[in-house]
């Protein structure tokens, strides 16, 4: 055989062929046993500190986390405290959510630590210091499917990750729970952490549960991760989940619920074959129930059951009546469970969920059902401020799949103690009213005037509809009219909609002193 | 209605308001309010209240309201109570409520 290095230059078109030259002998083959090689040369650093120290991060960049751990989340805390006394400056924050336990982030950003936030929401102390004019640099809020439209874009450029993972192997193959057998915390699907291991710069995971490799299943693959970290205190079992989300027995949720599965039917969209998602609110749960006993009466099938996911819906997949289910996130132990021994209970990344940049499940959907904290006249949703216009709540996949589904249901009561729900117009555009299909009160439903293909349905099904319009004003007459909110000039938040556009932005609120 | 002693009436629950009315000899009715929808209804509540005592001849009073949102008919009811209460009166006017 000739030396490939004397006819290589000969070789036609042999630039556009390899750009790497001629193969020049393999590196030293590996002598030690498997065993042996994930004991010492794996991807294992011996402290968070050294781990961020590899990752080259510098001032100004921008660190990311997921909120798979809910109210149970340690990581965040704990890599920004270590951050702090690192001395990193001027970082960028870009977690998926932020929850009340976030709490001691203010300190981080009054001592200049974090001065950019992005995030799905904000609760607690840190959601009203915020809306009392914290930072200078206005969080950004955006949807789950508009976060991972961003990554994926570049528009949000994540230089490392740290991302918590209830089970990791020395590799890096990550997941949200662990079929080995042992009593490992579990969060189920790590499906908001997923579009940053796939983008970021560097990643680290951090774990409490050290597996063998190979972790399988895996949510996040080693390819995607650079270090991981073995820390005790990922979070606490208890915040990060509880057990099945209960129902509710409030008896104003239950006529919500019941309407808004009659809406559902009436509306067409409930045949055999049909695929759905239901929030995590009372009333929404609820429905669900409401769904079930119609399907079993009528023997129906739901191809596939998306979102958030409850052992509600879990037990439906397990008696038959669901064929399949995507989850992003997984919201009680029942799910997490689930996912982890039902083989047609299938984890999503928050791009495959709801990215606008292409084809993704929410488009499969033909109804959603969605809870609000106010609706106005013009079918506008605000799931992020509250009544007083503190912020308050996440926009979640709400804009997603209010746009994604061919019918959006929202439920709400139609007063919540003396604050209306429906009201002339929302503190906060969340969701716009152009997506938003029908609203179901405890008084009364009303239809998007852009919908008279459904109006005719309801009519027909003898469904009593009235105008939004009159629902505002049967909740002022019960209420009164509740004075404007008062905002001082500072934006402390922007809107962003699924596709990344501005639609609203979030103000300081004006105090009395 | 003349106002004898401490009056109270009212809870601390969700959709309550729990007034406490002290007699005073002048200065008018001195109104103090926290609310969990301030922002929103404290001027109206506060204005419920003053019609109330008002409506019951009453001009001079202290009055510490907390509130938790109660509608007006219920504002309307625990200041009237309340009021009722100070004055060591029972003999209610049904009619007029």
């Amino acid at each position: 055989m000739a030396d490939i290095k004397s006819i290589y230059a000969g070789i036609p078109h042999i630039d556009e062929i390899s750009q790497h030259g001629v193969f020049e002998g393999s590196k030293g083959k590996r002598m030690g046993t498997f065993a042996e090689r994930s004991a010492s040369q794996n991807k294992i650093v011996d402290s968070l500190e050294e781990a961020v120290r590899r990752t080259g991060l510098k001032d100004g960049m921008t660190v990311s986390f997921h909120h798979h751990f809910r109210n149970g989340d340690n990581v965040v805390n704990l890599v920004v405290g270590k951050l702090a006394e690192m001395g990193f400056r001027n970082l960028t924050l870009a977690a998926s959510s932020l929850t009340s336990v976030h709490a001691p982030l203010i300190e981080h950003v009054k001592n200049g630590v974090i001065t950019h936030i992005e995030t799905s929401g904000l609760r607690g102390e840190l959601a009203e210091q915020i809306s009392r004019g914290l930072m200078d640099f206005p969080v950004v809020f955006r949807s789950h499917g508009g976060r991972g439209a961003a990554i994926e874009s570049g528009d949000l450029h994540i230089d490392v990750a740290f991302l918590g993972a209830p089970s990791c192997d020395p590799y890096g193959n990550a997941n949200g729970y662990s079929r080995e057998e042992d009593q490992s915390i579990s969060c189920g699907s790590l499906g908001y952490a997923r579009p940053d291991a796939k983008y970021a710069d560097k990643v680290v995971v951090l774990t409490n549960n050290l597996v063998k490799f190979p972790n399988s299943p895996y949510a996040i693959p080693s390819s995607n991760v650079d270090y991981v970290v073995i820390t005790d205190n990922i979070g606490d079992p208890k915040g990060i989940m509880s057990g099945a989300t209960r129902f509710t027995t409030n008896p104003k949720e239950l006529l919500i619920a019941k309407t808004a599965a009659d809406v559902i039917r009436a509306s067409g969209y409930l045949y055999d074959g049909f695929s759905m998602q239901m929030g995590s609110g009372g009333a929404s749960l609820a429905t669900a129930r409401y769904i079930r006993q119609m399907m079993i009466e009528e023997r129906l099938q739901c191809r596939f059951a998306l979102g958030g996911i409850t052992g509600q819906i879990v037990s439906m997949h397990e008696e038959g009546l669901i064929d399949r289910i995507l989850d992003v996130q997984s919201f009680d132990l029942d799910a997490a469970e689930s996912l982890k021994k039902n083989r047609f209970h299938q984890q999503i990344d928050a791009c495959y969920y709801a990215s606008y940049l292409h084809e993704s499940a929410v488009n499969q959907l033909d109804f959603v059902v969605l809870s609000a904290l106010e609706i106005d006249t013009a079918f506008n949703i605000n799931v992020l401020t509250g009544s007083d216009g503190v912020i308050r709540g996440a926009i979640g996949g709400h804009p997603d799949t209010a746009d994604g589904a061919s019918l959006s249901v929202v439920v709400a009561p139609l007063t919540r103690g003396r604050i209306p729900s429906i009201v002339q117009t929302v503190n906060t555009i969340v969701t716009p009213g152009s997506t938003v299909d029908v609203v179901v009160t405890d008084q009364g439903v009303a239809v998007h005037p852009d919908r008279p293909d459904v109006e005719v349905k309801l009519r027909d099904a003898g469904i009593p509809l009235c105008a939004i319009q009159e629902l505002k004003e049967r909740a002022e007459a019960i209420v009164g009219k509740p004075d404007p909110i008062r905002y001082k000039e500072k934006i402390v938040g922007v809107v962003l909609y699924r596709n990344n556009t501005v639609i609203d932005v979030v103000r300081q609120i004006e105090e009395d002193q | 209605m003349k106002l004898m002693k401490t009056g109270t009436a009212g809870t601390m629950e969700s959709n309550d308001i729990m007034v406490t009315l002290e007699p005073k000899e002048t200065g008018g009715v001195q109104i103090a309010l926290s609310s969990s929808v301030m922002q929103q209804f404290g001027r109206q509540i506060e204005a419920v209240i003053r019609q109330t005592l008002t409506e019951l001849g009453i001009a001079h009073a202290s009055v510490d309201a907390v509130d938790k949102g109660a509608l007006d008919c219920t504002v309307r009811a625990r200041v009237r109570t309340a009021a009722y209460r100070a004055a060591d009166q029972q003999n209610y006017d049904w009619g007029a409520m």
